[in-house]
């Protein structure tokens, strides 16, 4: 029997799991948290399928053809789409309780981007009701999780390139652990938490994942395609569904009129928002006139987040909003078994590339893909695992890391690190947003090359072994740091516009010369960048 | 303002002086630790209300550290009823725990259509998120700590209660012992849940099932076999 281990207990993670479980395997589920804690509980549009009616398949693989802006696989796509059907009633089976429709068929609505009304949803708890239903199913099937893990390195045989396991920190206890297993599934989530205030994200969203995977020896590809959520609360970037629009909502200006297509791909509805605001305007999302009664009904969770963040009741009210950072396209580049180039080393989900989104994720795709590709992945780890036993091989990487979590103990604390992540999400925000420019990009990465020399000079102040949250979010830190460097090269490499990433200095997109995806890896500690079929 | 913090070290709270208005309780939390004293440790994730990592209680009442506005003087505490890790920071295994001996998942759910009305029965009980500010209410922990408690019934019922869930049989017989008789119906896990779920609604209406599939409240049996008629409370 191979043992699996999976990093991460949010929708893919616990798809997966589900997934190597009945394909026999012994998994493992390690989480920063608690399961339900992740970030799949914020998701909240619905999941795209085709279920009948005047919609097609085709329709649907090509919405997310268009809307990924030619970085999306075709092929990949089309095993999205026409898998998604199926997604959807296997959630179903387990019991996720979907909205309904007057004829009693799965109600789905419509998402900016798609043709036809396809998001199937439960409520605007979407992520929320999948995610417990998944943890309720795992629990079922006996699945072990070891809670309160936070994830160092995935340890790798270098001389074969073969994943053999993965450290943790132990947060509870504070000791370092080592997991072994046949195969690794990363299952992390984006990293779109390096924006700090400035993300609609969970703060758990640093990226661990990729930052390990590419340490490790993955590749990663397309990481400066981070989509940016055009209605978040204004004050606390806390997100406000694109169901709000789908339902009828307007976005108003300062003059309160309307100004661009509500309903458009979230690339282009985030940078009209953005330019009315950079000249001195201010932005709202208007639902006043979808009624009291509907909003109660279908948009509960917008209203309470709406009063208790914005102190606005969108019964009444106008919600300020902004665009703020929401999902990471980018990720770490995985073949259609969903493995890196690291062997026995998979990832699934938002720390994945699949290249399903392309330049920018059509809403509802992404709860899609966890479910879609998280069966594919664990189906395709246990395989893996049992053709490929692993070896008890001798490695060091538990002794380096125990040393490491040691020595950082010991980082001087002459610079706050708060501080610099502060600095980082607002430079971030400004100049590796929703509209970008050479002079702006490079100066980040300046900013960034510099803290990644002060980080001997920062470190955790609390020195407690037991619970340190402290030290896991210097590590957090460590982490955004190494990926913000990747986004920032990604995003000075890529000379034009398309899909999220706009440059304004040059909006044009060049399919000649970036009409490929931007893949960076590390060759002897030194950051590579190519644009690679 | 002040903000005084039950630290797992020190038996008295520690206060903390900021001067921030009309924020919630964690943005307050995340100002201190960032700022002022990096020590301070507590759970939170998605700070809108849906994660469920930052329950504690305020002046004694269960609330979400994200959704709470804190008033001067605001005494913050751990949950109850689990042990405490760190200041804040409290053991949660239970929830796997309770939610394994209740056999809270679905046994398989069938295709079909269903009714809107019908998916609507258990939206609120689908809503939980599990954060366990219901359990750290709970008055029947201080008798019976293995006591399954009010979200792993809620959970029960969402699925019994399910009309797409093709067996509830199991779950019922789950849930009789340390279960839905043990509670006492003090109604303490509602006012807390910041769902606005009513577990011990959801209890009554499980004790309701359980009867009409032929269990049995074992406390209302006072006399033995020669039984003859013990009065209803």
């Amino acid at each position: 029997m191979a043992k699996v281990l999976i990093i991460g207990g949010g929708g893919a993670g616990l798809v997966s799991a589900l997934s190597a479980h009945a394909a026999g395997a012994e998994v493992i589920v390690i989480t920063k948290t608690l399961p339900t804690r992740s970030q799949t509980s914020m998701a909240q549009g619905g999941m795209n399928a085709v279920l009948g009616g005047d919609d097609s398949i085709a329709n649907h693989i090509d919405d997310t053809l268009r809307s990924s802006a030619g970085l999306g696989d075709e092929k990949r796509i089309s095993f999205l789409c026409e898998n998604a059907p199926d997604a959807v009633r296997w959630c179903n089976s387990m019991g996720l309780p979907f909205s309904r429709d007057a004829s009693g068929e799965i109600a789905r609505r419509q998402l900016g981007g798609a043709s036809a009304p396809r998001a199937c949803h439960a409520q605007d708890y979407t992520g929320l009701k999948l995610l417990h239903t998944l943890y309720d199913q795992c629990l079922k099937e006996g699945i072990t999780f070891l809670n309160e893990r936070f994830l160092l390195n995935v340890i790798v045989d270098e001389g074969s390139n073969r994943a053999l396991g993965a450290t943790c920190l132990n947060i509870s206890t504070g000791d370092v652990e080592e997991i072994r297993a046949e195969c690794v599934i990363l299952a992390t989530g984006g990293y779109a938490a390096l924006y700090g205030k400035h993300s609609t994200n969970s703060v758990g969203s640093s990226g661990d994942g990729l930052a390990a995977a590419i340490r490790a020896g993955a590749k990663l590809a397309d990481m400066e395609f981070i989509q940016f959520h055009p209605t978040a609360l204004k004050s606390s970037s806390i997100l406000i569904s694109e169901s709000a629009r789908g339902a009828g909502g307007y976005l108003l200006n300062r003059n309160k009129e309307r100004f661009t297509d509500e309903l458009g791909p979230r690339d282009a509805v985030a940078r009209a928002i953005h330019d009315e605001i950079a000249s001195g305007g201010a932005v709202y999302l208007d639902i006043r006139h979808l009624g009291e009664a509907f909003i109660n009904h279908e948009l509960p969770q917008e209203r309470k987040l709406a009063q208790i963040y914005e102190g606005v009741d969108p019964v009444q009210d106008l919600i300020p909003i902004k665009p703020a950072a929401h999902y990471s396209m980018g990720g770490i580049e995985v073949d259609d078994q969903c493995m890196s180039r690291v062997s026995g080393l998979f990832a699934v989900g938002e720390c994945a590339n699949h290249k399903t989104h392309g330049a920018n994720r059509l809403g509802g795709n992404s709860l899609l893909e966890l479910v879609v590709f998280g069966r594919h992945c664990g189906k395709s780890a246990a395989a893996y695992g049992v053709k490929n036993p692993a070896s008890s091989i001798e490695n060091d990487q538990l002794a380096k890391d125990t040393n490491f979590v040691r020595g950082v103990m010991y980082f001087t604390n002459q610079i706050d690190f708060y501080q610099k992540q502060e600095m980082l999400a607002n430079i971030f925000y400004n100049n590796v947003g929703v509209v970008r420019e050479d002079m702006g990009l490079k100066a980040v990465l300046g900013a960034i090359r510099q803290m990644q020399k002060e980080l001997p000079f920062m470190g955790p102040r609390d020195k407690s072994k037991i619970c340190n949250t402290n030290l896991v979010e210097f590590i957090e830190f460590g982490n955004k740091i190494e990926l913000s460097e990747i986004i920032v090269v990604c995003a000075i490499s890529r000379s034009e516009s398309r899909g999220a990433h706009y440059r304004a200095d040059i909006p044009a997109r060049n399919d000649v010369m970036f009409g490929a995806h931007t893949i960076t890896w590390r060759e002897d500690g030194v950051l590579c960048a190519d644009f690679m079929e | 303002m002040e903000i005084l913090v039950k630290r797992s070290h020190e038996d008295n709270p520690q206060a903390y002086g900021v001067d921030v208005e009309n924020v919630t309780l964690l943005t307050i939390l995340n100002h201190i630790k960032t700022k002022v004293d990096s020590t301070l440790t507590y759970s939170h994730g998605c700070r809108s209300g849906v994660c469920g990592s930052c329950a504690v209680r305020v002046n004694g009442r269960e609330e979400l550290m994200c959704e709470y506005k804190p008033s001067d003087g605001d005494l913050v505490e751990p949950l109850r009823n689990a042990t405490v890790i760190r200041d804040l920071v409290v053991e949660s295994s239970h929830i796997e725990r309770f939610t394994r001996l209740a056999n809270g998942w679905s046994e398989n759910s069938r295709e079909g259509n269903v009714s809107e009305e019908e998916m609507e029965r258990i939206q609120t009980q689908s809503d939980c998120i599990l954060c366990a500010a219901c359990h750290s209410a709970c008055p029947v922990y201080a008798v019976n700590p293995d006591f399954i408690g009010p979200y792993a019934l809620t959970r029960v019922w969402r699925y019994v209660s399910d009309v797409r869930e093709s067996s509830s049989n199991e779950k019922m017989g789950a849930i009789q012992t340390n279960g839905i008789w043990d509670c006492t119906l003090c109604g303490e896990c509602v006012p807390v849940c910041p769902q606005n779920i009513a577990p011990k609604q959801d209890i009554m209406m499980l004790r309701t099932k359980s009867g009409m599939m032929g269990y049995n409240d074992p406390s209302m049996n006072f006399g033995g076999e020669l039984d003859f008629g013990s009065p209803m409370f």
